[in-house]
């Protein structure tokens, strides 16, 4: 599943567009698809959201249960982060064990919103050592049309920024409350075609792509995740230009999960 | 980082400037790296870095396992990053998690994007990196060390790959973390470096960096990689001064 056959001479193409500043489906280098962030998708979730990058669609969905903190963090929940790459989005992906691209995924995504300290999650503890809220985020592709790991991202965060915590549910409160959101991470993926790097790769560009970077800022001026993946490589001067355009766009979408 | 309600954070940095273990922000960890010491591998090194140990093996290129990952236009690499139960404080489960695989998955990356694989159609080249002990910047550990294997398997590449971890303690830009800087530190960056072209093959980073602070430490990092690399040449050549029976001595001292 991680090889996709993808015929030479469109590869070159895409290379050979980009040089020129251009891309495949029209936009410019620094271009995103289009970001719809839908919250609320899912009744049964506690916090859901459905995010669409042009035609890529990913739901996350969170559920919050009373649990046990780990003993090495009695005074903090837990909060645990899962994507499948269900066989239905993709021809690639098949049924069976998650592989190492959906790990990855996940891991990023979590990773972001962990560093970033989006929740709080002393808040998430009930009683020291015994009981605290345990905040499942879970991530299903439905539809891979390249870059999954933003569209991922956005709807982990979507989802987290309008949860509910069911605290009456469980016994633990008179009134559900909403989950406290403290800060907003923003992931942006890019990909190297020759000697350009471009915005929110399609799955074309994401095969024909020559080492992806992502970076993930928060709402106040810091990088809070990078994961470079694929076979490729980027200088350091490429690394800070692709940081600096990171937190142009994670300050926009950053509008759109908040709905602002 | 993840220190969510860890009961006392060690003072890092001192009022000299010196670190828990009296390091200067842009010091290296003492480094010993031997290659080849073992029999039956291909290629083989084994990298002691500050309290990590690492040995990393090579074998191939040789027929694919499975068969159907298979390529006909060049080898593929199959990296295995494990870490053993004993290596850390409290035993780790045996077997690939998550974050093992993830690790592998990056450091195949990395090598990927050096190792001329076309010239082996239809092959593996297998790689193992196993943690034996773990004081923070395993993979950075590994991948030196497997860097060092795949030299000695005689795999052509277009140069060594070189790591390090830069991170952030008490808010200043330190090079190579240590167990309580990664634990307690404000972020982490590992990071690898191809000193030929100047250009990282493996990019990770965790926590809080603003972005003076992360142009500091892609400096810092690269600078720290290539005084790794200088270290892996010497290592190398170390091999071929060394009379061939002392090297098949095998298992480190």
């Amino acid at each position: 599943m991680s090889e996709v056959v993808s015929a030479e001479i469109q590869t070159t193409h895409i290379i050979d567009l980009a040089r020129a500043g251009r891309r495949l489906d029209g936009r410019g280098i620094d271009d995103w698809r289009p970001v719809t962030v839908e919250p609320g998708y899912v009744k049964s979730a506690d916090g859901s959201a459905l995010v669409h990058v042009g035609d890529t669609a990913v739901l996350c969905g969170v559920k919050l249960e009373i649990g046990k903190p780990f003993p090495d963090t009695p005074n903090a929940g837990v909060l645990t982060t899962n994507a499948e790459l269900i066989a239905l989005s993709s021809p690639t992906f098949e049924p069976g064990p998650p592989q190492p691209e959906a790990i990855e995924l996940s891991r990023v995504v979590d990773r972001s919103i962990r560093a970033a300290e989006t929740i709080d999650l002393t808040k998430l503890c009930v009683t020291p050592s015994e009981k605290c809220w345990t905040c499942y985020v879970d991530i299903h592709c439905l539809d891979h049309t390249g870059n999954l790991i933003d569209a991922a991202q956005l709807a982990a965060l979507g989802a987290l920024t309008h949860a509910t915590v069911p605290a009456k549910r469980f016994g633990v409160g008179e009134h559900d409350y909403p989950l406290d959101v403290s800060h907003f991470p923003v992931e942006c993926t890019f990909v190297r075609l020759g000697d350009r790097i471009v915005a929110d790769p399609t799955f074309e560009e994401e095969t024909a792509g020559q080492g992806r970077l992502t970076v993930a800022t928060d709402e106040q001026g810091n990088v809070v995740a990078m994961q470079k993946g694929k076979i490729g490589a980027f200088s350091p001067e490429e690394v800070v230009e692709t940081v600096e355009r990171a937190f142009r766009h994670g300050d926009r979408l950053r509008n759109v999960v908040r709905g602002t | 980082m993840g220190n969510v309600g860890a009961k006392e954070i060690p003072e890092l940095l001192n009022a000299e400037g010196r670190r828990i273990d009296g390091r200067k922000l842009d010091e290296l960890r003492s480094i010993t790296m031997k290659v080849g010491p073992l029999t039956r591998a291909d290629g083989s090194a084994f990298v002691e870095w500050g309290e990590n140990k690492v040995m990393a093996a090579v074998y191939g290129p040789r027929e694919v396992h499975p068969r159907h990952l298979m390529q006909t236009s060049k080898a593929i690499i199959q990296c295995r990053y494990n870490m053993a139960a004993f290596s850390v404080d409290e035993r780790k489960r045996p077997g690939q998690d998550r974050r093992s695989q993830e690790i592998s998955k990056v450091i195949t990356e990395a090598f990927e994007s050096v190792v001329f694989t076309e010239e082996f159609p239809k092959t593996s080249i297998d790689i193992y990196i196993e943690v034996l002990q773990a004081n923070a910047g395993t993979r950075c550990a590994g991948l030196v060390a497997a860097s060092l294997a795949l030299a000695d398997a005689g795999i052509p590449m277009a140069d060594l790959v070189s790591a390090v971890a830069v991170g952030k303690v008490a808010g200043r830009i330190a090079l190579d973390l240590k167990k309580e800087e990664d634990n307690f530190g404000e972020a982490d960056l590992p990071m690898a470096l191809v000193p030929q072209s100047g250009r990282l093959v493996l990019i990770q980073m965790e926590g809080h960096l603003n972005r003076d602070e992360l142009r500091q430490a892609l400096d810092l990092g690269t600078k720290g990689c290539r005084e790794i690399y200088d270290r892996m040449r010497e290592a190398l050549r170390a091999k071929y001064d060394t009379p061939t029976s002392a090297v098949s001595a095998g298992v480190p001292a």
